[in-house]
């Protein structure tokens, strides 16, 4: 019998195995490890305490996000979240680390900067600090998050002893209707499978509707691979990729560009490859998708219907249901279309990308946000924030009663002051409707950044399939 | 490096909503900061343990007797899952407990729980269910025993019941190993590796800005 075709996961995994460790387990080197303000320097102080040296500081990037105002000139960062910009300031330049640092091109969300960069490439090994790190899967990389302890260990190796996860493929088929984007694809696929449908295995996403998306979508798909329980989401690279990171700052260049341009050309799955669950979504039969509970796969087309408690039988279900209806303040088989909300955030490694900008800024042109409701648009990078502002976009939303920060991470986690009220409801273009997520007792709608746009303008969530441009 | 882990037997709290993500286990807020470690125990599960005045939540099982000496929870499905913050787990093992016991975790909490010498112990739906109501049948008294090198649980009427985990991780637990000192023992492994892909891979090794 002739061998099975391989996966793109198995040519990127392979490619990385310094070492088998056991059953499944392999010692994998890591091309490039990224950190932020939150546990960057908090490693690399570990690190020394245990007095050992930083194996690749040329494979090592660090920018501030998440714990950095993002009002004008850091205005509100807190005296904490200085001192990690200080404490990452410090310890990147003591053992030689590239730091992106706050107003210069290259700093952002650690999960924009990455493909933006050129420090994203396919077939490469990522790991961040960071549950979103399988982001980077959007280009064919095998991206990943990790926690502190494996940090301080890649710092220290430069490697990581991981299982081999189980492998699963997602077709995305047909076209994408009118005003239904990357992000209305993924919730609708979390509500399909359920939060834990992707637990322990590697999610690669293929079909129709993902060759269409452009790269920054396909970002967007992968980023919420982590919500449905996939640690590693993944893309195979293609045209689109090779053309979105020519010529970008760290990409290689010239003979360099060409080999390795070859070699990536090697990597998606052959068609032969066999999968150990494969799951099929009709992309045409999508709409724009809106979250109501406190789990994204709490989710429901925006023409749909707050689940009741009262029509489902499973005890255990009907009580999640209840649970996240009262934090939610939602009335049970309640309509979610024409919900008031308090605030809008547009932004987060998610959905902060110039193309988000720009769809939520065709939303936006020429109307005001409603009255009482507090509309932010948070750029994840430097670099597209000067970009935005090129193309106006930056005046288009404040014309329109937007206000327009700084990049970093902003109110999608709270981790920096920045937060929504108890109470208060929110629609969120990032990716985590978690409670407190957003502050304590805030109220989150995860959507896409044109839903989130037009629910700006109507003060209520809104189908952006209505609106007139 | 991780405390051994051999074997417990202890009080135990089900906690068995589906999906309780770290972001409740511990709020984000609560680790910013390199000096957080040490603080974590009282903030962990703060949005359920805690009433918006700040006082405990009465209804909340940790806030209850016995349960507040629980060593072990036993958990509904997803539980971990969500973001890869340690202080998850730190915040757990500050406030006392040892193991998890659920049908299924999230990936990278789950991985953390090996980092600091917590047993996270992965058993069907209806185990798990079976632990938690014994354990409410006695109004929390009867204890859970878990044993590592056996790799059995026993509920509190004597129930045993085997479980699989990972050797080098079980390995790694018993013995309390650091991880860190052993990869470095293959540190030409690494160089190695490091030395052939430099050829076949330049482009990763060499990453310079362009000009």
């Amino acid at each position: 019998m002739e061998k099975p075709g391989r996966t793109l996961l198995a040519k990127i995994w392979d490619q990385h195995v310094i070492a088998h460790i056991g059953d499944d387990t392999d010692l994998l080197h890591v091309d490039r490890h990224l950190l932020h303000d939150l546990g960057g320097s908090r490693g690399l102080l570990d690190l020394k305490s245990r007095k050992l040296g930083v194996h690749n500081p040329e494979l090592t990037f660090a920018t501030p996000d998440h714990a950095i105002s993002t009002a004008r000139g850091r205005a509100g960062t807190s005296k904490i979240g200085q001192e990690l910009l200080a404490s990452l300031r410090t310890e990147t330049s003591a053992v030689g680390i590239e730091m992106f640092d706050i107003d210069e091109p290259g700093q952002g969300i650690v999960h924009v900067i990455g493909p933006e960069l050129g420090l994203s490439l396919p077939g490469c090994l990522i790991v961040c600090g960071d549950s979103h790190t399988c982001t980077h899967g959007g280009l064919g990389a095998l991206a990943f998050g990790i926690g502190s302890s494996e940090l301080t260990h890649v710092l220290a190796t430069q490697a990581l002893i991981q299982r081999r996860p189980k492998t699963m493929r997602v077709r995305f088929e047909g076209r994408l209707p009118f005003r239904v984007t990357a992000k209305d694809m993924i919730l609708a696929l979390i509500g399909h499978v359920g939060a834990a449908g992707g637990t322990g295995y590697a999610v690669e996403y293929a079909g129709s509707a993902i060759r269409d998306l452009p790269i920054e979508g396909r970002l967007t798909i992968c980023n919420l691979s982590i919500e449905l329980g996939a640690k590693m989401g993944l893309i195979a690279p293609d045209e689109k990729t090779y053309e979105y990171l020519r010529g970008r700052t760290y990409a290689p260049q010239g003979e360099m560009w060409q080999r390795a341009v070859e070699a990536w050309r090697q990597l998606p799955s052959d068609t032969d490859a066999v999968f150990d669950r494969e799951v099929v979504i009709d992309a045409e039969a999508l709409i724009p998708q809106v979250t109501w509970g406190i789990s994204p796969e709490h989710v429901i087309g925006v023409d749909g219907h707050v689940p009741d408690p009262q029509g489902t039988a499973d005890p255990a279900r009907r009580a999640a249901i209840e649970t996240a209806l009262d934090y939610m303040g939602l009335r049970p088989g309640a309509p979610i279309i024409g919900t008031p909300v308090d605030w809008v955030f547009i932004g987060s490694c998610a959905n902060s990308r110039l193309s988000d900008l720009r769809a939520a800024a065709e939303v936006a042109r020429g109307r005001k946000v409603a009255p009482g409701v507090r509309a932010w648009v948070v750029p994840g990078s430097e670099t597209v924030k000067r970009d935005a502002v090129a193309e106006g976009l930056d005046k288009l939303f404040t014309d329109a009663g937007f206000e327009w920060r700084e990049p970093g991470c902003s109110m999608c986690l709270a981790a920096n002051g920045e937060t929504v009220s108890p109470g208060q409801r929110s629609v969120s273009t990032s990716n985590r409707n978690f409670i407190g997520r957003q502050g304590p007792r805030a109220r989150t709608h995860l959507a896409s950044p044109a839903t989130a746009a037009a629910t700006a303008i109507s003060g209520a969530i809104a189908d952006v399939r209505m609106m007139d441009l | 490096m991780a405390k051994p882990f051999t074997t417990l037997t202890a009080i135990a709290a089900p906690i068995m909503r589906t999906n309780i993500d770290t972001d409740v286990i511990i709020r984000i807020d609560r680790l910013v900061g390199n000096s957080v470690r040490g603080t974590l125990g009282k903030w962990a599960f703060g949005a359920l343990r805690y009433l918006p005045d700040g006082s405990e939540n009465p209804e909340f099982i940790l806030n209850r007797e016995p349960y507040r000496q629980a060593e072990i929870l036993v958990t509904g499905p997803n539980f971990g899952c969500g973001s890869s913050r340690e202080g998850a787990v730190w915040s757990l093992q500050e406030m006392g407990i040892r193991a998890v016991i659920g049908s299924g975790f999230g990936d990278i909490f789950f991985a953390n729980c090996f980092q600091n010498g917590i047993l996270p112990i992965v058993v069907d739906k209806e185990i798990v269910d079976g632990l938690a109501a014994e354990v409410e049948a006695t109004q929390g008294a009867g204890r859970i025993s878990v044993d590592l090198q056996e790799q059995t649980i026993t509920s509190p009427s004597g129930k045993r019941h085997s479980f699989e985990i990972d050797p080098r991780r079980r390995a790694g637990l018993l013995e309390g190993l650091d991880e860190v000192s052993l990869t470095l023992q293959r540190d030409d492994e690494i160089r190695a590796f490091q030395a052939s892909d430099r050829v076949q891979r330049p482009w990763i090794h060499f990453a310079r800005k362009s000009a």
